[in-house]
């Protein structure tokens, strides 16, 4: 299996893979951060849960950080390998119907915004300011508390905005190719797939948009 | 025929051989009739250009027809021009109106080196068909028609494939530079076959192996390759490239050693 990992192929199969488990974790992350709509009392039991049960934390922690690492490593080492194919670029770009979508031309680009938010994120949330609350007897992390400090500053908010607006062009892309990548298109939905990926990266966007948003009102 | 005639400015790529300087010339080019080709225009600056002592545009071109593969250039940064499924040879200038700008620019690709002005060497092309676009299984004379059956949706798919004329509109297209479409095409073409699917993971290992060597990049499903196909080979082929390539890599037996099998 060694050559198929070095080929260009290859990669791409594992760009693909990586992708989809951080795609797989961006929609449940998303959809569970909705209990905040509900109460912030309910966002801190569901965050409790989850560190409660070691076993889904580490080994859903130790998956991110392996395909994150296999991802970045690969979106370089493509984008370099890539630049070199094809050597010197035509001097003009294409329009109309041969043109190449940006949201497909800029994904290093995204990307690199998107690992320095997801460093910035978990310096901001994960490793950020612990208070403590008490919710039907159980000690437990306020982090409701945090996300409406964070989220009453308007440069915080728009940064956020701005990053998952990238998200949004990166899996409108990534979600189109990676049935694609991983030998899965097929005629018979081709068609549907381009629909698909705008439909799930603009929920997981909306979604995600609409949560610091809503901290920021009620603030 | 109502020809019409246009004047054009055109913005040509000159660079004498691989390693000398290239830069682009400005040419105007005057009465050209709308009924003409691209090709048939360029011919015509070119008699111009033969008859004040210059050197002609060199480009490939061959049957004009649509057919051969042979030609091919970016216009305004779009393989084969603006209109979809054409070569340039069959792109005619009633698409253009008069007095426009046109950048006309080689295929570029560090695997495609550089022969003169907007002609490449796409003899990557070749060993990459070399190492695998190929039946070995001696077919013998023409069988009778329905002694190998063949289902309808195979046989439209491996038609549609071998519709490939190798022009390399798809490096050309394509940021990355990749071949992932022309070898697709052709390893589709084969294998969607009985007399073709015998080798079908040799023919998917080597392939790619081939592909990779050459220098060409990764798919990066950007979808310019098939944009720019004359021919509208679907990106669906490389899904089955990348799809054949992972079974042959599972499939892989090893290796034989100590000589040819009898
Ligand atoms: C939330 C995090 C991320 C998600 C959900 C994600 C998802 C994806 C997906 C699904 C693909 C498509 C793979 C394919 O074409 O088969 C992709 C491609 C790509 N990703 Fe990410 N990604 C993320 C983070 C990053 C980061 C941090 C980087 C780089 C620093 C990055 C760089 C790229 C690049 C360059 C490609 C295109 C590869 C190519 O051209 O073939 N991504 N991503
Ligand atoms: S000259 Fe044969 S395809 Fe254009």
């Amino acid at each position: 299996m060694s050559g198929f990992l070095s080929s260009s192929v290859g990669k791409k199969y594992l760009m693909g893979l990586t992708g989809l488990v951080w795609a797989g974790f961006v929609f449940g992350h998303m959809a569970g951060n909705m209990t905040i709509f509900v109460s912030p009392d309910l966002y801190n039991q569901y965050g409790h849960a989850i560190v409660s049960n070691k076993i889904l934390l580490y080994g859903t922690e130790a998956a991110l950080i392996l395909s994150l690492l296999v991802h970045v490593g690969l979106a370089i080492n493509l984008t370099i390998s890539n630049r070199s194919s094809k050597g010197i670029a035509s001097s003009v770009k294409a329009s109309g119907s041969k043109r190449t979508p940006l949201a497909a031309q800029t994904m290093i680009i995204q990307g690199t915004i998107l690992l320095a938010f997801i460093i910035l994120h978990l310096i901001t949330f994960k490793y950020g300011e612990y208070y403590e609350t008490t919710i039907d007897g159980v000690k437990m992390r306020d982090l409701a508390r945090l996300m409406s400090e964070v989220f009453s500053q308007p440069p915080a908010v728009a940064g956020y905005v701005i990053s998952l607006l990238l998200l949004c062009a990166h899996l409108k892309h990534g979600f189109g190719s990676v049935f694609q990548s991983l030998g899965l298109l097929h005629p018979s939905y081709q068609g549907k797939i381009k629909a698909a990926s705008w439909a799930y990266a603009i929920v997981v966007t909306i979604g995600f948009i609409s949560q610091p948003l809503y901290v920021y009102m009620m603030s | 025929m109502a020809d019409k005639m246009i004047n054009l400015t055109l913005k040509v790529w000159r660079q004498k051989s691989k390693n000398a300087e290239g830069s682009f010339s400005t040419y105007s080019v005057n009465k050209v009739s709308t009924d003409a080709s691209f090709l048939e225009m360029i011919d015509q600056l070119n008699q111009e250009l033969i008859q004040k002592g210059d050197d002609p545009i060199a480009f490939d071109h061959d049957c004009r027809e649509g057919i051969c593969g042979s030609c091919g250039f970016m216009i305004n940064g779009s393989a084969h021009g603006p209109l979809k499924s054409t070569t340039v040879c069959q792109l005619h200038m009633r698409n253009f109106s008069d007095g426009e700008v046109l950048t006309v620019e080689p295929w570029r690709s560090s695997a495609f080196p550089l022969i003169k002005d907007l002609m490449v060497d796409r003899t990557a092309f070749d060993r990459i068909v070399k190492s695998g676009g190929y039946i070995s299984v001696n077919a013998g004379n023409a069988p009778d028609g329905n002694a190998v059956l063949v289902p309808k949706p195979d046989a439209d798919e491996a038609f549609a494939n071998a519709a490939c004329i190798g022009c390399g509109a798809c490096v050309a297209s394509c940021k990355n530079g990749s071949a992932a479409l022309f070898t697709s095409a052709k390893l589709v073409h084969l294998s969607s076959l009985p007399q073709g699917k015998v080798e079908g993971d040799k023919r998917a290992l080597n392939m790619v192996a081939q592909m990779d060597q050459e220098g060409f990049g990764a798919c990066s499903t950007t979808g310019s390759c098939s944009a720019a196909c004359p021919k509208d080979i679907s990106l669906v082929s490389i899904a089955k490239l990348n799809r054949a390539f992972l079974k042959a890599s599972l499939n892989k037996k090893p290796e034989v050693k100590g000589g040819e099998a009898g």
